[in-house]
């Protein structure tokens, strides 16, 4: 009677080493995905700080006019401020807003020719790469995570716990075609 | 920054890869990063202070040819030693999904990794079989980046997600400083090409049949030919006249070949194909050469659409004499070309190249602690599944 059993038994723990490496592999790499989606969120949220800050100062430079100053310090100020559920919505308005003051050819070539101005164009055109840059890396983590957020094994064993479904974040960030000559890199490619 | 780079094929074998690692980390070094790159390499193999060997690569055939890599356990181990004694701020693994170095960097790193994809020809069922292996290493690379359009969109299709496009890099001035070598010019001009002789794909036989209608429009012009191959049988059929307008100078010497460039009056890169970039291109438009290309997409793209360089049916033999005879003829569009490409080759430039890598590079780190190994398995099963996964904050 016991002979027979023991090849059984000896498969059964085998197959319950596996499934447990397979549990014990899925968690940990769920686990780094999220940690990648927390620090591509934290890099984008840095750049987006960096961009309306830029933006502010720009806009109470005086090297605007006073109504492009204020159009642009408000959309600064509210991308700053902006909730969670209204965020994406502020950062495309800041986005609009310094197209509004920067598409003019004439605009541009007045700022850069004050060394303040060059600076903040500078500035601006960086963190304006970055934050492209950032929300792209973010996005990719997001749809990662997803794509294992949603394998069988981690959906009914609740592998993910409470973590949230991982957001995307969709903005417009194109930033104004007049910024490009401010990049410490002429004829970037990324921007 | 302190900047961990991969190279996962062997260092000793010139290649796209190789060279463009090369280049890479000796532009960060002059902006004083602190560069180590990993790559297959024997101990004994001489190597700038700034590459760390691997060991031996193996040849093994992958991906329809032969190439040579390092895997196994000594390997994995010597990685995981890089790693852990290397204290980088950012990892960039170059061809991530290559069974090589790359690889196992994947899998034995944490932390900020950036990945750069090269090859834009992934085999897609072989992919799919080894998607298991492939996806958990993958997806630990916060910052992908293709070198073209092509290989964007091979990654695209075959692994998802998107990817950042960085061109390959080229030492624009080295180029534009390059001198001209009187001798090779012909008194009815002189047109180039680069590539082997022996490789189909390169072009050469249309080029070779398109010389004689050239060679009876403009006795005198000198066709110069550089690349490894037998240069008897790429002649073979050609008749007499064309065999005494074509100079071989054979597997030439990084200066010879700019020299070369800065030569021509124009360079010719007949591709029927497998071209995913044409850096070639832009080395000779940086060195001067006004360029005549089939209209490949890759090339469409390195030429602006044809807007600093001619562009002729891919594999046209008439269409080719037909434009390289007008071009020759042309000496004021030769010159446009030439102004018009001066200016767009900057975006190739390495010093642009290396700006947008950093720039990436920054972004990645910003958000990530430092380079480090993947965590031994350590802890019970139990612990690690009760780990809350959600954000700390």
């Amino acid at each position: 009677m016991d002979l027979p059993a023991l090849p059984w038994i000896v498969a059964f723990a085998g197959l319950a080493l596996v499934v447990a490496w397979y549990l014990s592999f899925s968690a940990a790499r769920l686990d780094r995905l999220h940690a990648r989606l927390e620090g591509a969120r934290s890099a984008l949220d840095a750049q987006l700080v960096r961009r309306a800050s830029v933006s502010l100062q720009l806009a109470t430079s005086g090297l605007l006019d006073p109504a492009t100053g204020l159009l642009l310090a408000d959309a600064a100020h509210e991308a700053r401020e902006a909730p969670p559920p209204e965020r994406e919505m502020a950062e495309s308005n800041l986005t609009r807003a310094l197209h509004a003051a920067l598409d003019d050819p004439e605009t541009a070539d007045a700022l850069r020719a004050d060394p303040v101005g060059r600076e903040l164009a500078h500035e601006l055109a960086s963190a304006s790469q970055r934050v492209q840059l950032a929300r792209r890396f973010l996005n990719d983590a997001a749809l990662g995570t997803r794509v294992v957020r949603r394998k069988w094994v981690v959906r009914s064993l609740r592998l993910a716990g409470h973590a949230a479904w991982p957001p995307t974040f969709e903005i417009d960030d194109t930033p104004p075609d007049t910024l490009r000559t401010d990049m410490a890199r002429p004829g970037s490619t990324i921007l | 920054m302190r900047i961990g780079i991969v190279c996962p094929y062997s260092w000793d074998v010139p290649g796209g890869v190789q060279f463009h690692v090369r280049d890479l980390s000796e532009v960060l070094s002059a902006r004083g990063h602190e560069v180590s790159v990993l790559a297959p390499a024997d101990d004994d193999t001489p190597l700038p202070a700034y590459v760390v060997p691997a060991g031996r690569a193996v040849p093994v055939p992958y991906n329809g040819s032969v190439a040579r890599v390092n895997f196994g356990p000594l390997s994995a181990a010597r990685v995981r030693r890089w790693l852990r004694e290397g204290g980088f701020d950012v990892l960039h693994i170059h061809e991530p999904a290559t069974p090589s170095l790359s690889l196992l960097a994947c899998w034995a790193a944490t932390g900020p990794i950036v990945a750069t994809f090269h090859t834009a020809n992934l085999r897609s069922r072989a992919m799919l079989a080894a998607y298991p292996i492939l996806e958990p290493a993958l997806e630990k690379i916060g910052a992908r980046i293709a070198v073209s359009e092509d290989a964007r969109r091979t990654l695209v299709e075959h692994v998802g997600g998107d990817a950042v496009l960085i061109p390959n890099g080229v030492f624009v001035d080295r180029f534009a400083a390059a001198e001209p070598q009187p001798a090779w010019r012909g008194s009815g001009g002189t047109v180039g090409f680069i590539g082997r002789l022996d490789e189909p794909r390169k072009g050469l036989p249309t080029l070779v049949a398109a010389m004689t209608g050239v060679v009876a429009a403009r006795p005198g012009v000198q066709l110069l030919v550089a690349g490894r191959g037998d240069a008897d049988e790429a002649l073979q059929d050609a008749p007499a006249e064309v065999r005494d307008a074509v100079t071989f100078l054979g597997a030439v010497s990084e200066s010879d070949k700019t020299r070369l460039l800065a030569t021509v009056d124009v360079y010719v890169a007949p591709n029927l194909g497998g071209e995913s970039f044409g850096i070639i291109l832009v080395e000779a438009m940086a060195a001067g050469a006004p360029v005549l290309a089939s209209d490949l997409e890759a090339f469409k793209r390195v030429l602006d659409g044809g807007r600093v360089g001619t562009m002729f049916a891919t594999g046209n033999v008439a269409a080719l004499t037909d434009s390289l005879c007008a071009l020759l003829d042309d000496e004021p569009r030769r010159a446009a070309h030439r102004a018009a490409a001066a200016d767009w080759v900057r975006r190739y430039d390495w010093e642009t190249v290396v700006n947008d890598l950093l720039a990436v590079y920054e972004t990645v780190a910003a958000g990530a602690g430092a380079v480090g190994e993947d965590e031994p398995r350590r802890g019970s099963l139990r612990d690690r599944l009760r780990r809350d996964p959600s954000p700390r904050s």
